[in-house]
């Protein structure tokens, strides 16, 4: 039940990228707005190399892979 | 067979986690040396990556990693011998930006002496409401060989297919979130050929003895995960994350994680902590109660119940900024993080300490894992 429930969430993700061209909708955070969303320090991944490196420590340790930005993988490492 | 399946994370660096609509990725160069230590295991290595805009609308990377593994695990010294063994990972992204549309393109290969990985990746970002809003759909196609260093013949095959959606939302001027649903279905071997599992036998002193572990043959895996990154009143930001995840190997956790960030002058320093907690596989036992007792079974403690705890201290200084530069580089920083991380095995005996079966204390993992690393933009 809950992978169907992912799963439509999934298809309502693709539903707003399809409405997406449509829509007219006014942006409420003027690009003159952005000063602190630009700074460095509110990057979301300001460092790949590392996030992505710490990613693999914690799915070769763990049973959980993906949904994480990136694509995941799990792992079975001695 | 080290790090199965981790040219799949890597990709992630180069064809999808960087994918933005509208803007190609700042072009920079990262070396990177990372060391783990812990539960008997010892990974070190460089990685190296190098992004380059080539015209107005391209972006190249690249990216070579290696993983030197000295590994005496709880699973090596109770099942198995000691080795060693070494990864290499080649990686080769492309990125093409056509208005606010960015298109990616991504191949890795992996290479070890019993485990080899292709996987090709596209992905598609899209900006939206006046570039508040950024929708990326991805796709990857793994293929793996299975080996054995003890079994020549021995030869297996793995395919993989990823199914993302990513959705990154400018909420306010203080406020931006990400939100990442990604599929992952796995059909082939997807056992480990070295484990095993443990089950009871009266008829051996120990009362115990182990037979070849036998997963399903396929997996589907669907995780969500919800990002927040929050400008503070004073200069300095808090993160916040937490992924949910189930399969249909009846694994299902709960990951949260919160973060803070805080510059001062060069320097940026970033204190974490990450919560793990997971359900075990349906066919996971620490000990079954008889040989072949059930049609798929497992012993890997990655698979079983458990919760782990990881805090990470990290600081970066900026040795090259402002608006001059250093040549052709407009920016280079010295980074070092160091994180410590504990498992609670909540169904998994460490059997090394020769305890009367049954008696068995359950096995804790502490490691530390320390990155240090150069980044340069130009």
């Amino acid at each position: 039940m809950k992978i169907r429930a992912i799963g439509q969430l999934f298809l309502a993700l693709l539903i707003v990228a399809g409405l997406a061209g449509c829509s007219g909708v006014e942006p409420w955070v003027k690009p003159y707005e952005r000063d602190r969303l630009a700074d460095p320090i509110m990057a979301l991944d300001p460092d790949p190399v590392s996030t992505s490196y710490m990613q693999h420590v914690y799915e070769a340790r763990e049973g959980a892979r993906g949904g994480e930005g990136a694509a995941g993988g799990g792992c079975g490492c001695n | 067979m080290i790090t199965r399946r981790i040219a799949i994370t890597l990709l992630g660096l180069l064809a999808i986690g960087n994918a933005q609509g509208g803007v190609l990725p700042e072009d920079r160069s990262d070396v990177l040396y990372h060391l783990y230590d812990g539960g008997g295991v010892a990974i070190d290595g460089p990685s190296v990556l190098v992004r380059k805009q080539v015209g107005k609308s391209m972006s190249f990377v690249t990216n070579y990693y290696v993983d030197h593994v000295s590994s005496a695990s709880i699973d090596v010294i109770t099942t198995a011998s000691p080795y060693t063994e070494e990864r290499e990972q080649w990686s080769l992204g492309m990125d093409y930006l056509r208005g606010n549309t960015t298109m990616s393109l991504g191949y890795t290969s992996s290479v070890e002496s019993d485990f080899d990985a292709s996987t090709y990746s596209l992905s598609i970002s899209q900006d939206m409401f006046g570039d508040l809003t950024t929708l990326t759909l991805s796709y990857a196609f793994g293929e793996d060989i299975v080996g054995s260093s003890v079994d020549s013949t021995f030869e297996e095959f793995n395919t993989r297919q990823h199914y993302g959606v990513g959705l990154t939302q400018i909420l306010t001027r203080n406020l931006i979130m990400s939100l990442n649903v990604e599929t992952i279905t796995d059909e082939g071997y997807l056992n480990n050929p070295y484990r095993s599992v443990r089950y009871a036998d009266p008829t051996v002193i120990r009362g115990y003895n182990y037979e070849q572990e036998l997963y399903p043959r396929t997996r589907t895996s669907n995780a969500v995960g919800l990002r927040a990154k929050y400008y503070l009143p004073y200069r300095a930001a808090l993160e916040a994350e937490y992924r949910f995840f189930i399969d249909t190997w009846d694994i299902e956790s709960h990951t949260a994680a919160l973060a803070y960030v805080h510059p001062w002058g060069p320097w940026t320093f970033k204190a974490k902590y990450r919560y793990h907690d997971q359900v075990g596989a349906s066919f996971y036992s620490d000990l079954f109660a008889r040989s072949e007792a059930t049609n798929f079974r497992g012993r890997d403690k990655e698979i079983s119940p458990l919760t782990s705890h990881t805090f990470k201290l990290a600081a970066s200084y900026e040795f090259i900024g402002g608006a001059e530069g250093w040549g052709f580089i407009k920016k280079g920083t010295l980074n070092a993080s160091f994180s410590t991380l504990e498992v609670d095995y909540h169904d998994f005996s460490d059997l090394s300490t020769g305890a009367v079966l049954g008696s068995e204390p359950l096995y804790t993992l502490g490691a530390d894992v320390v990155q240090v690393f150069f980044s340069i933009w130009y």
